[in-house]
Order: C-alpha cells, then sequence, then structure tokens
C-alpha cells in the first residue's frame, strides 16, 4: 500500500496559530552570561543575599557541568553566550499590581492567546499566573483565594511575601547541581509561578500558568514551586506558546512540588511551544526538569502532559515516592510531527513502603519526528509492597517517522510487583478507509483515530482543557498516513 | 418482509451502471475486472456470487474506493454521476455504503460516537442540520433492537474486541442509521453462526426498499436463503459469466462453480446467458 496522501501533505502543513509576536518595549539585557549578569538580574529583582548566593553557586556548579548526550535528540550546539536572559515589557518594570495596571496591549495578547486575564464569571473555575518572557504581569483571582489561605502569585513575589516557605522548599526536590539545565536554571531564573495550599484545604479552582515568550533572542527560564501542605487538594495547569521564528529559543524551567501527609497534587500541561517550520527550521528547545516529592504518607502526585510543540523536548516528570502508601501517576501524549524530537517521560523512584506508580505513555510520530519514551522504575531496598505498571504505545503516521522506548527498571525489593506493557502501531490504510467510507473526510479520520489512541491520558485532564488538547492533537498533525 | 421487487419493473431508476470496467492492481498490475456490465436499479437486490479469485471483493473495492487499484477502462455510473470521480468519503455520503467483510478496529473511539460523526458527515453533505448526542441515541433506539446491538456494544469501541458475530451486526446496524441509497454486503456472512446469520439478514432484509438498491457478494448460496436476490449473477475471472434468478444459486450450489467454467469453456462464451 502506497504511504504517501496528498491531503497528509496538505494538512500537515498547517499553521502554527500561536505564532504573532507582540509589539510591545521591552527591557532586555545584552545577550551573555557571568556572574554580573547574576547578581544584575537579583538586584533587579530586589532578592535577598541567601538567594543570590544560592544562585552564584549554582552557577558556579553549571559551570563544571557538560550538556547531556544521553537523549535521542539532535541539535547544533548552544552558544549560551548569545541567549538573552532577562526581558521584561517595559510598563512591568515593577512586577504585576492589579490587573487594572496591565498593559492593555498585555492583556490584549492573552486574549488573542485564548487565555483573557478578566475575572470574568465565565472563566471563575480557573485562576491564571500569565508569565511574559522573563517575568509574571498579571495573576487572576489572587483575592479570592487567599480568603481560604491559599498563596497563589509570582515566584518573585513569593520572594518578598513569603521567603521562608520559598527558602524553605527552594531546591527541595531538584537540587540545583541536578542536571545541566536544572543548574542553569538556578542561576538564572527570572520569575515564575508560586503555590501554597494550606493544612486541609481544597483548592476552589484550578491554578494555572500561562508562559509566553515573545522576545527573540530570549530563554524562559522559569520556576514553579507548588507546596501541598497536609490533606492539602490542587488541580494545577499550565499552557506555552510562542512565535514563529527562523531561530531557535531556549527555554530550561524547573518545576518543583512537594506534598505533604495526604496531600494531591494534580499537575497537567498542554505545551503548544512553536515547533519550527516543516523544513525543521525554527521552534523552542524545551528543556525542562520536572519532579514531584511525595514526601508525606498516602500523598500523591499526578503528571499528565499534552506536548504538542518545540522543536525539541527534552523533558521527564517524576515522583519520588517517599512516604509510605504515596502514589505516582504519569500520563503523557508526545506528538512529534515534521521534524520534531521529543524524548520524554518519567521516573518513579519507589522508597516508601507500598508506594505505588502508574505510567501510561502515548507516542504519536509523523513527518519525519522522532519520538521517545524513556522510563525509570527505581524500587529501593526499603520499599516493602511496592507496585509499579507501565503502558507505553507508539503510534506511527507515515514512514519517514520513528519511535524508541528505553524502559529502565530497577529492583532491589523482593516483594515488588512491576508490570511493562507496550506496543507500536500504525494508523492503517484500513482504519483510514474504514472512516472514509462512513464519510468522514481524511483529516477528520485521522484526529479521531489519534485522540481515540489517546483517549486514556486526555481524560485525566480537567475538562476545561481536555476539548482544548482533542482539537490541538487534531491540528498538529490531521492527515497522516501510515 | 421482503419489501418490493422490482426486476421487471424498467420504469425504476437507475441506481448503477456498470459499463465493461476493468481494474488492475496498482503495484503489479495484475489484471482483476476484465469487463464488468451490471445495472442495478433502486429497489432491486442482485447477488454477485463466485469462486474465490474471481473479482468479487475487488468489485467492492473499486466501487467504494478504496485505494491500490487503477481502473484502465469501462465507467461507472451511480444515479447518473461519475461514480469513479468521486473520493471515497463523497461517495459514502452521497449515499453509498460498503458492509465490509472484515470491519476495522478503532481503539479509543466509542462505537456511538463514530457512528454519530459519520451521520453527521452524511446529514451536512445532504444540507442537513446536525444530530446532537441526545436526538442521536433516541434515533438509534429501534435500529439498535433490530440488531441485537446491546447497550455495551454500543459504548465500547469501534470494533474493538467484538466477536465475528458483533462486527457483522454493527456493519449492518451502522447501514440502518445511515440509511444508504446502495448498499454493497462484501461477505457479510463469512465467519457467521446459524444465529447470528439469522440476526444479521433480519435487519438486511428490513432495509429492503424500493429506494434502495443492494449488491450481496458472497461466495456461498447459504446467505441468499435468507436475502432472496431478484438477480444472480456469477463471476468468473473477472467476468460475469452467467446472470440468473435465484435459482441460480441453487444450481451452483448443486454443482459447484466448476460447472460454470465447464460450461463457460464449452460455449466460449462470457456473455451473460441465462435469464429468469
Amino acid at each position: 500500500m502506497s504511504s504517501q496522501n496528498p491531503v497528509l501533505e496538505e494538512l500537515t502543513s498547517q499553521e502554527y496559530q500561536h505564532g504573532f509576536v507582540t509589539d510591545i518595549a521591552s527591557d532586555s539585557f545584552p545577550p551573555g552570561l557571568d556572574e554580573g549578569v547574576i547578581r544584575k538580574l537579583s538586584a533587579i529583582k530586589g532578592e535577598p543575599e541567601w538567594l543570590l548566593e544560592w544562585r552564584l553557586k549554582a552557577y558556579r556548579h553549571w559551570l563544571t557541568m557538560k550538556e547531556p548526550t544521553w537523549a535521542m535528540v539532535h541539535y547544533p550546539a548552544i552558544d549560551y553566550q548569545k541567549i538573552v536572559y532577562y526581558s521584561a515589557p517595559k510598563t512591568q518594570k515593577d512586577g504585576p499590581k492589579s490587573l487594572a495596571d496591565v498593559d492593555p496591549e498585555l492583556l490584549a495578547t492573552y486574549e488573542k492567546l485564548g487565555v483573557p486575564l478578566e475575572e470574568r464569571a465565565i472563566l471563575a473555575g480557573v485562576a491564571v499566573d500569565a508569565v511574559f518572557d522573563s517575568v509574571s504581569v498579571a495573576t487572576t483571582f489572587r483575592e479570592k483565594l487567599s480568603e481560604m489561605g491559599v498563596i497563589f502569585c509570582s515566584f518573585s513575589e513569593a520572594v518578598k511575601s513569603h521567603p521562608e516557605l520559598v527558602r524553605k522548599y527552594l531546591g527541595s526536590v531538584v537540587p540545583q547541581g541536578d542536571n545541566f539545565f536544572a543548574a542553569l536554571n538556578s542561576a538564572v531564573f527570572s520569575d515564575g509561578s508560586f503555590c501554597y495550599i494550606p493544612k486541609g484545604v481544597t483548592c476552589p479552582m484550578e491554578l494555572s500558568t500561562y508562559f509566553r515568550i515573545n522576545q527573540a533572542n530570549t530563554g524562559q527560564f522559569e520556576r514553579t514551586l507548588i507546596i501541598a501542605a497536609e490533606g492539602a487538594t490542587v488541580s494545577y495547569l499550565e499552557g506555552c506558546t510562542a512565535p514563529k521564528r527562523d531561530t531557535n529559543q531556549l527555554h530550561a524551567a524547573v518545576v518543583e512540588l512537594v506534598a505533604l501527609d495526604d496531600a494531591k497534587i494534580k499537575y497537567s500541561t498542554v505545551q503548544n511551544w512553536y515547533p519550527g517550520d516543516r523544513e525543521g527550521k525554527g521552534g523552542i528547545y524545551n528543556f525542562v526538569t520536572k519532579r514531584g516529592k511525595c514526601a508525606g504518607k498516602r500523598s500523591r502526585i499526578s503528571w499528565t502532559q499534552v506536548e504538542t510543540g518545540s522543536a525539541i523536548t527534552w523533558k521527564y516528570p517524576s515522583c519520588v515516592l517517599l512516604g509510605d502508601d504515596s502514589v505516582g501517576e504519569f500520563y503523557s501524549v508526545a506528538l512529534a510531527n515534521s521534524f520534531q524530537q521529543a524524548d520524554t517521560g518519567t521516573k518513579m523512584i519507589h522508597i516508601g513502603k507500598n508506594t505505588r506508580s502508574t505510567i501510561v505513555s502515548k507516542g504519536i510520530s509523523a513527518g519525519h519526528g522522532q519520538n521517545t519514551y524513556r522510563g525509570q522504575v527505581w524500587i529501593q531496598k526499603g520499599a516493602e509492597g511496592a507496585r509499579n505498571h507501565s503502558q507505553c504505545d507508539s503510534l506511527l503516521l507515515g514512514a519517514h517517522c520513528g519511535a524508541h522506548t528505553f524502559p529502565d527498571i530497577q529492583v532491589k525489593n523482593s516483594t515488588a510487583q512491576l508490570e511493562h506493557e507496550a506496543s507500536t502501531s500504525k494508523i492503517g490504510e484500513d482504519q483510514l478507509f474504514y472512516c472514509r467510507q462512513r464519510g468522514l473526510s481524511n483529516e477528520d479520520a485521522v484526529s479521531m483515530i489519534v485522540n481515540g489512541f489517546a483517549r486514556r491520558v486526555l481524560k485525566e485532564l480537567p475538562m476545561e482543557f481536555a476539548v482544548e488538547a482533542q482539537k490541538l492533537l487534531g491540528v498538529s498533525l490531521e492527515g497522516s498516513v501510515g | 418482509m421482503n419489501g418490493e421487487r422490482g426486476t421487471s419493473e424498467k420504469k425504476e431508476m437507475t441506481m448503477l451502471q456498470i459499463e465493461n470496467l476493468h481494474a488492475r492492481i496498482q503495484d503489479d498490475g495484475t489484471e482483476i475486472l476484465k469487463g464488468i456490465d451490471l445495472t442495478i436499479r433502486a429497489g432491486e437486490v442482485h447477488a454477485i456470487m463466485g469462486p474465490n479469485g474471481s473479482g468479487k471483493s475487488t468489485l467492492a473495492h473499486v466501487l467504494s474506493g478504496r485505494d491500490g487499484y487503477e481502473v484502465t477502462a469501462g465507467r461507472v455510473l451511480y444515479q447518473g454521476k461519475d461514480l469513479l470521480a468521486m473520493a471515497p468519503e463523497i461517495r459514502a455520503r452521497e449515499g453509498v455504503f460498503l458492509s465490509f467483510q472484515y470491519p476495522v478496529e478503532i481503539p479509543g473511539v466509542a462505537n456511538t460516537y463514530f457512528l454519530r460523526m459519520s451521520l453527521n458527515a452524511v446529514r451536512k453533505h445532504r444540507g442537513l442540520p446536525e444530530i446532537d448526542a441526545m436526538d442521536f441515541m433516541e434515533l438509534i433506539e429501534g435500529k439498535a433492537k433490530l440488531l441485537e446491538m446491546e447497550d455495551a456494544l454500543m459504548a465500547r469501541s469501534v470494533n474493538e474486541g467484538f466477536s465475528g458475530g458483533e462486527k457483522k451486526r454493527n456493519e449492518i446496524f451502522q447501514m440502518a442509521v445511515l440509511d444508504p441509497k446502495l448498499a454493497i454486503l462484501d461477505e457479510t456472512d463469512s465467519g457467521l453462526d446459524i444465529d447470528a446469520l439469522r440476526v444479521v439478514a433480519t435487519g438486511i432484509n428490513a432495509l429492503r426498499s424500493p429506494e434502495r438498491a443492494m449488491l450481496v457478494i458472497t461466495h456461498y448460496q447459504r446467505l441468499l436463503n435468507y436475502i432472496e436476490p431478484d438477480v444472480v449473477h456469477v463471476l468468473a475471472d473477472g467476468r460475469i459469466v452467467k446472470t440468473g434468478d435465484r435459482t441460480l444459486a441453487h444450481l451452483l450450489e448443486e454443482k459447484g462453480y466448476g460447472w460454470i467454467e465447464a460450461e463457460g469453456a464449452a460455449a466460449g462464451t462470457t456473455a451473460a446467458v441465462a435469464k429468469g
């Protein structure tokens, strides 16, 4: 059967929908990185001495490190001296105040992205922290949340208003020297979101951060820290987009989650950074370290990610299952179309007794895309009665893409039970023809088959975003044929 | 139950007109259809029988627009329009339905969701408004009963883990909902036990109507005990070598396909002969 389909060619050239640039005056550092840049950054943010020292320690460590090469991703060497490490809209110099003070141009940008920052009744279910280049420009519903004791603000603000919490938890899950990109982030992170849910509180609305890269040659290095105290529950979502550019841009974020006894954190990502054009030119390099620590007994951390964007995705949202009876989950859909490369997966580190983890990974490859699942399940000596179930499925669309799976399982306790299932399939001519014979267009058929493939993961997303994610999957690769 | 018969009523609208159809496999150029002539009017049920490799399924595939075949001569008119010029989904929306010999599984897509998408594609093409989930459930209720489609089967992924009988019932159920003008049933009886065959045949018979034409492709005459065709054609080596009424099917059952081939060779003819 032939593997080429004209409809495929036409549809995989779908325009990236968030590729516009906001024309706004910015204050940016010149490109380059040294201790002076870090001191300047820290000074602009009015940071305490301990944080500057923390950054410098990270930077000095980073200088001794080498960029990792074990991932199945190929890209020309990144020149870290050519990156701009700080860029902020001029009007946002003093950080976010009330929504009324936010530059209308920025409000319009987020409106266009489908993330309105007004606290409208219709969006009452979601609070948003909007990060634009290097700074947070607005955080909605803060008052309403603070009534319940929930702290939700930009990272910079948290450093000022809740230094004790930041100091206690910053780097407690992802240490400064954890890996090359985490160390770089620790040295130069410019903003991000901070969230603290106090004891016994169930956060009354979805919290979310929307990341937008706007300025050219600027790297985005944000840091998110979420702490759920004893018995607290929170659902958090992040979204990301960037303009279309011929040059690559670096995004190196760190996310740390801490769940104390009986706390539950659900963290969902819909990642739609600019993926580059059809020839693989441009796009975001997405090197992200995400890790959650189930520090308390019976705590639960659940990662759900839909990765459709970025030229390169390098991320492994992980769970350290320290508390007895704690639970870690990872649900992932990763899509690599055109010349996108995705190397993603998770680590489940079982330390406490009766800890359980679930991994469901769905990789979709189209065009010349390369999709890699990389997962580690480690059962430590003391993890009596630990259990893991992993399922990794790959779907191939077309003859030039690839799917790769690297599971790593290490068991040091004989009472552990682990299961690993894997499958690779192609969207068949048979499936497509069947759908078309029932009247569906080629593109609707592909979208339906892919969404069916990813359903197990998509249903983990909060309702409001599941629909969005489904559409995104459809738009990102409609029309591919196996 | 059997609806109207229209064999002799020449005034009925011509649903499908196949003229001198030649088709070959794209990859290796093997010619499979070597000049098919066939006319089906609205309300008629035609059966095509023939030994393995005679071109029965190829005919179904070419009529429904499956990739992999090349039509080298002849033409096919469907309600007077050039069928071969239409994309497969356009044929479907225009009312051509193929009941698959091997229905395809689509994991993660609920049977009812799939069918509603399908129905809406057809409705949109016909200028009708899309139907919402509530109205859809109402619409399919009676049809589901007819084909003994239990609720559990409707909620499951399309054909995934269905038994052979369940798959074929699902095909005819889809046909009942989509209400096609021309139904091509490709080996619908294959892989069915006697009970499943009865349910499927009951469904098919209920769908016979003066407005609808059916082309029943089968290797065995067994199915034709349940679905009585108006006309029976025998296909051998890419040509229709014999046409008759349903007694022809019985004759075939009795004498086997070898009889046709022997007779064809003796007469040195490829033309249709008997007419009932």
